[in-house]
């Protein structure tokens, strides 16, 4: 048979999803449905003076307002150990469990009506009295304090470095020092958050929209005070999530407590609006770097402060410094990092959390040392390359960046720049060639999977992991495929539901490196099992065999030595009078993060065009090449990497919050006026995988494939903006007031 | 969302009753609905225009052409007459919007369109336009989509809109319907009123009136013309600043005629006298049209969100002359 994995399988989801029979969170139908709408308060920093709700409840349909005056008093008890897509320390949001406002988007009440016109309705009648306390809203780098102990043992370090960086820095003959600015950023994926809380009894069901669902069901459980048993989260489909569905936000909790006072299943579902207070968001972030060189281009000194913004009632952190910490070879290196405290709902991660922030500031400031040194970009990044992990002090499992930049660079045809900025135009129109690194560090979790070998030919594989869109689906359907030896369409992969085996978060590129193992694993774990039932049959046609005597070959059993025919899976099945096999297998990290640091990289070329008259910066094509190890599947492969373009496209030159301070609060909270790309921004894009298999770092040989991608395209955007106009634009998004002004 | 009713209308003389009674109308209901899910009207009763068959574009005896309000934009951009005799037009309704939105948006509406000031859109923030003295949130907040030319103490928003800059370089005019059945015209120029002390006013619309058609005159019809738009993004975005530019120059090349007007920059769509003064009765060439297209900022009063749509502006003007002469 053919090899499966590195076959360009179309979604097995697709047709389910553009007929529309895949069922989303908000789609699920249950009898007695009931609509739960929320008050949100319009305050930075205070509490409630005052809740009027006598119009809201006299309104039509409406069954229960709650506000913290009559909502019941939750345990909230502790998570032992915090998973890590929750802030690591301080307090998650109590929600509606005292007068208290912490940011202006806090939950202050919520409806429940008959229909969601009413609830909306109603919730709007609701009238809130509020006293108002000082808070803060500015963002003041100089404010910036480290973060505490939890994130510091969770990886998310306040320093880091070696060596002696102001001796070095002293004496290097170049240097160039920069301040660089990124704005918060909202994830805006096309499904809004959504939960539908169900009671039956002391059960708990919840469809929600998760890229975890065994978490949302420990988060659940820890709120309430309740049994992990008692409650089931089920989430067979994401509309995108980029990371804030990670986390379980306020509004779960909101929806189960309103579907406990109505006695019936409640729908809560977060308007476009509320989605950029109710759930998390990218950090405004602004990073100072320094680096020193000497004449060769060759790093003597890096210092990289970064400073994002963080709540006041959590503290959520970021891994900002870890590219800085390996992407070059540099023996003097300090990179600090720092939270500043605001009033406001709480961050959370955004696809390539943190180390997009610090790749940006890097790679930015690698553009504007090249150009200090008289140097092409692609020659510094060369003559830095990190030949192992200085700050680890291990190899790379694998690292094929030198390729990477090769095959971009020529497919590109960066030769043809011209180093000198403004030199290449077209008419009216300046062009600009920059270029960037891109870096993610590759992470594997433990996870498991069953799978059922049925009479009828096919293989059900399961586990509780999600699939925002990357292909997962798809990717572990070829995975089980090829190591049972049966065809694609004759294995179905079932997730989002925690009666499936446990599967860890679907975030951070984790999923193939640690789940695809665990799929390895239990499709030979029922191979395994199902030799052992045909040996130890009294007949048939391995009855009687010895255990190594028998193997799995071509989607069914054979001999070891090759004699006689296969006898496939379904047909074993009904001789020996069995419905169906199942087997479990599991898989954990091993010992290679004791031997060697991974991650996976790419590099980026883009070609800008500006109007300088009028502002603006068009990318009429980009280029990336990727070593992300093993590629499972080259077309969902494609899919991330050209989406990561499109999103780095947004962080350059569309992106941002439009933050008032006075009232603590995004203004432009709506896809009108929180601009991403467009079809029309987008033009050429390709993505193309150099060719690795990385068996140090796990049996699949696959890394991560996914916030890689994100990364280095906006410094590569900036960069080229450069090379075109002659101006370094430090804040982002790139827009036509700052390249005017 | 306030609770109301909905009503197809078959005739304006209803459809006006049923205004007078507390109904608001809908045509292609691309701004109405987000008006009313983010709870900034309240209307009883939603009056849809749909029936009464106002669409469609047709050239007048005089060779006018008229456009009805129902028309949808997309129609209208790809109407061979308007295409080919007020490129201007078709060119600022191609780059409205995106074509979802412009096969459901209809003329009349356009004209209508609501601010995008984002204090407006957001009920929890003080606006005047919204709620008349409660304060202009806009004046020291986040203002980079807001107005140089044509502001007040009291507001400046943008009215957001590209068809009326276009209308206004084109002598245009808009048909109403009163509520008692009479009709007049209005030029597109005097449609929109400025802010003042009364910025939740903002057109010569009475209650009950209906738009039934907008009309370019014939002169008009035979002026070459041009739209450009500076964006944030290459499609479905406002203007930052647009400029729409008709021409006709004499049999010695001289500018016989033109009208300069702008948008994304202005209260309303901004007739540029000055620009057009600078250039009537002289040949077009690059410098004048620089020297010329500095004065499209007269009188702007900037903040530190909106300071850049000054020099902005003056390129976009000077962009949309250059190209419209053969000389970009
Ligand atoms: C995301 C987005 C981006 C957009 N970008 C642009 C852009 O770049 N440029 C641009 O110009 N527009 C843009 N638009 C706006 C769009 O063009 C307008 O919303 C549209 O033209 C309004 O027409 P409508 O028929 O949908 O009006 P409706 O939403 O139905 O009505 C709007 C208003 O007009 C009133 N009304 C409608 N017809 C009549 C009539 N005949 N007589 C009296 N009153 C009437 C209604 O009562 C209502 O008050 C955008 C819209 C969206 C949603
Ligand atoms: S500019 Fe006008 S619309 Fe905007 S906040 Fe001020 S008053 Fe309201």
């Amino acid at each position: 048979m053919n090899a499966i994995i590195g076959q360009p399988v179309s979604r097995v989801d697709g047709p389910a999803k553009v007929t529309g029979h895949a069922t989303y969170a908000a789609e699920f139908s249950l009898p007695d449905l009931a609509y739960a709408a929320m008050v949100l308060a319009t305050i930075p920093r205070g509490h409630v003076r005052s809740i009027d709700r006598a119009a809201a409840e006299a309104a039509p349909g409406v069954l229960a307002v709650m506000t913290h005056e009559d909502a019941p008093r939750l345990p909230y008890k502790q998570i032992a150990q915090r998973p890590q897509v929750d802030a690591q320390s301080g307090e998650q949001l109590h929600v509606l469990q005292d007068d208290q406002v912490r940011f202006n988007g806090e939950p202050v009440a919520v409806v429940v009506a008959e229909t969601l016109e009413q609830a909306v309705h109603a919730a709007e009648l609701v009238r809130v009295e509020y006293a108002r306390s000082p808070a803060v809203t500015i963002f003041d780098a100089k404010q910036g304090r480290p973060p505490g102990e939890g994130n510091a043992k969770a990886g998310r370090v306040p320093e880091l470095g070696r060596g002696d960086v102001e001796g070095a820095m002293a004496e290097a003959p170049v240097r160039v020092e920069a301040r660089y600015v990124h704005p918060r950023e909202h994830h805006n994926a096309i499904e809004p958050h959504v939960t539908i809380a169900h009671w039956e009894g002391e059960s708990l069901t919840l469809y929600d929209k998760t890229q975890w669902v065994d978490n949302d069901r420990k988060e659940i459980a820890h709120v309430f005070g309740m049994e992990e048993e008692r409650i089931r989260v089920v989430s067979p489909f994401v509309g995108g999530a980029f990371g804030s569905a990670l986390r379980t936000w306020p509004h779960v909790t909101l929806a189960v407590m309103a579907a406990k006072r109505v006695g019936r299943p409640v729908r809560l579902e977060l308007t476009r609006r509320q989605l950029y207070m109710a759930v998390g968001f990218r950090p405004h972030s602004e990073q100072h770097l320094r680096l020193g060189a000497d004449k060769d281009g060759r790093l003597v000194a890096l210092e990289h402060d970064v400073v994002q913004q963080v709540g006041r009632y959590e503290e959520y952190a970021e891994t900002a410094l870890s590219p800085t910490s390996h992407l070059y070879q540099c023996d003097n290196l300090r990179a600090r990092y720092r939270l500043v405290e605001m009033d406001t709902n709480s961050p959370c991660p955004m696809r390539a959390p943190g180390v997009v922030t610090g790749v940006l500031g890097l790679e930015m400031a690698m553009d504007e040392l090249a150009v200090d040194l008289g140097m092409d970009p692609l020659e510094l990044r060369l003559r830095n390359y990190a030949e192992q992990d200085q700050q680890k002090g291990l190899p790379w499992s694998s690292k094929e960046l030198r390729a990477c930049y090769e095959t971009a660079a020529e497919r590109f045809g960066w030769a043809r720049r011209k180093p000198e900025p403004r030199s290449m135009r077209e008419g009216g129109t300046l062009i600009g060639y920059g270029m960037a690194t891109a870096i993610y560090h590759s992470d594997r979790s433990g996870g498991s999977a069953s799978v059922a070998l049925t009479g009828n030919g096919m293989a059900v594989v399961r586990s509780a992991s999600s699939d925002m869109g990357p292909g997962t689906y798809t990717s572990m359907t070829q995975v089980a495929a090829e190591t049972l030896g049966l065809p694609v369409d004759h294995v179905r992969f079932e997730l989002g539901d925690t009666n499936l085996p446990y599967a860890p978060v679907h975030g951070g590129s984790i999923t193939m490196a640690s789940l695809g193992n665990a799929v390895v694993a239990a499709c030979q774990a029922v191979q395994t099992k199902l030799a052992g039932l045909a040996q130890a049959a009294q007949q048939g046609p391995f009855a009687g065999l010895a255990e190594n005597a028998v193997v799995a070959r071509d989607g069914g059993l054979g001999r070891a030595d090759g004699s006689g025919p296969v006898v496939p899976y379904a047909e074993l099945l009904r001789q020996h009078n069995l419905g169906w096999v199942e087997a479990e297998g599991s898989a954990q990290p091993g010992e290679e993060t004791k031997k060697y640091s991974s991650a996976a990289f790419g590099a980026i070329f883009v070609e800008v065009r500006v109007d300088e008259a009028l502002g603006t910066v068009r990318v009429p094509r980009m280029v990336g090449a990727y070593d992300v190890g093993r590629v499972i599947n080259p077309k969902t492969a494609r899919s991330q990497c050209i989406g990561g373009m499109v999103g780095g496209l947004g962080m350059a030159l569309e992106e941002r919050a439009e933050w008032d301070a006075r009232f603590g609060k995004v203004m432009n909270a709506n896809l009108a006026e929180y601009l991403v790309p467009v079809n029309a921004d987008v033009a050429e894009l390709e993505a193309i995988f150099v060719p690795n298999d990385d068996r140090n770092f796990n049996p699949l040989g696959v890394k991560g494939l996914a916030e890689v991608a994100i990364c280095g395209v906006a410094p590569a955007i900036a960069n080229a903006v450069w090379h075109a106009t002659g101006r370094r634009i430090r804040e982002l998004p790139i827009t036509p007031e700052r390249l005017l002004g | 969302m306030h609770p109301f009713t909905y009503a197809p209308v078959a005739d304006a003389a209803g459809a006006a009753a049923r205004a007078l009674a507390g109904a608001q109308f809908i045509a292609g209901g691309t701004d109405m609905l987000q008006l009313l899910q983010e709870n900034l009207v309240q209307p009883q009763e939603l009056a849809d225009l749909n029936g009464l068959g106002l669409a469609g574009i047709t050239e007048e005896q005089d060779g006018a052409l008229r456009l009805g309000a129902l028309t949808r934009l997309q129609k209208a951009a790809d109407d061979p007459l308007l295409r080919e005799r007020c490129a201007v037009a078709a060119e600022a309704l191609a780059a409205s919007a995106s074509p979802m939105v412009r096969h459901m948006a209809t003329l009349g509406g356009n004209l209508l369109q609501r601010t995008r000031c984002l204090y407006f859109r957001d009920v929890s923030t003080p606006c005047n336009k919204r709620q008349p003295g409660s304060g202009c949130s806009a004046l020291e907040g986040e203002n980079r989509h807001n107005a140089i030319l044509g502001g007040s103490e009291h507001c400046i928003a943008v009215q957001p809109s590209d068809l009326p800059v276009a209308l206004v370089a084109l002598d245009a005019e808009v048909l109403i319907q009163g509520a008692g059945g009479a009709e007049r015209w209005v030029p597109v120029e005097g449609f929109h009123r400025l802010p003042g002390d009364t910025p939740e006013i903002e057109t010569v619309m009475q209650p009950g009136d209906i738009i039934l058609a907008i009309r370019i005159p014939a002169h008009a019809t035979r002026w070459r013309s041009h739209y450009v738009k500076a964006r944030d993004r290459a499609s479905f975005a406002w203007a930052l600043c647009s400029a729409a530019v008709a021409l006709r120059l004499d049999e010695e090349g001289r500018v016989a005629e033109l009208r300069v007007a702008a948008g994304g920059v202005a209260t309303k769509p901004w007739r540029l006298m000055r620009v057009e003064q600078e250039l009537l009765g002289h040949r077009l060439d690059r410098d004048r049209v620089r020297l010329a297209a500095v004065w499209a900022s007269e009188g702007a009063v900037t903040r530190p969100g909106n300071a850049y749509k000054a020099p902005l502006l003056q390129h976009t003007v000077e962009r949309a002359i250059l190209e419209l002469g053969g000389l970009a």
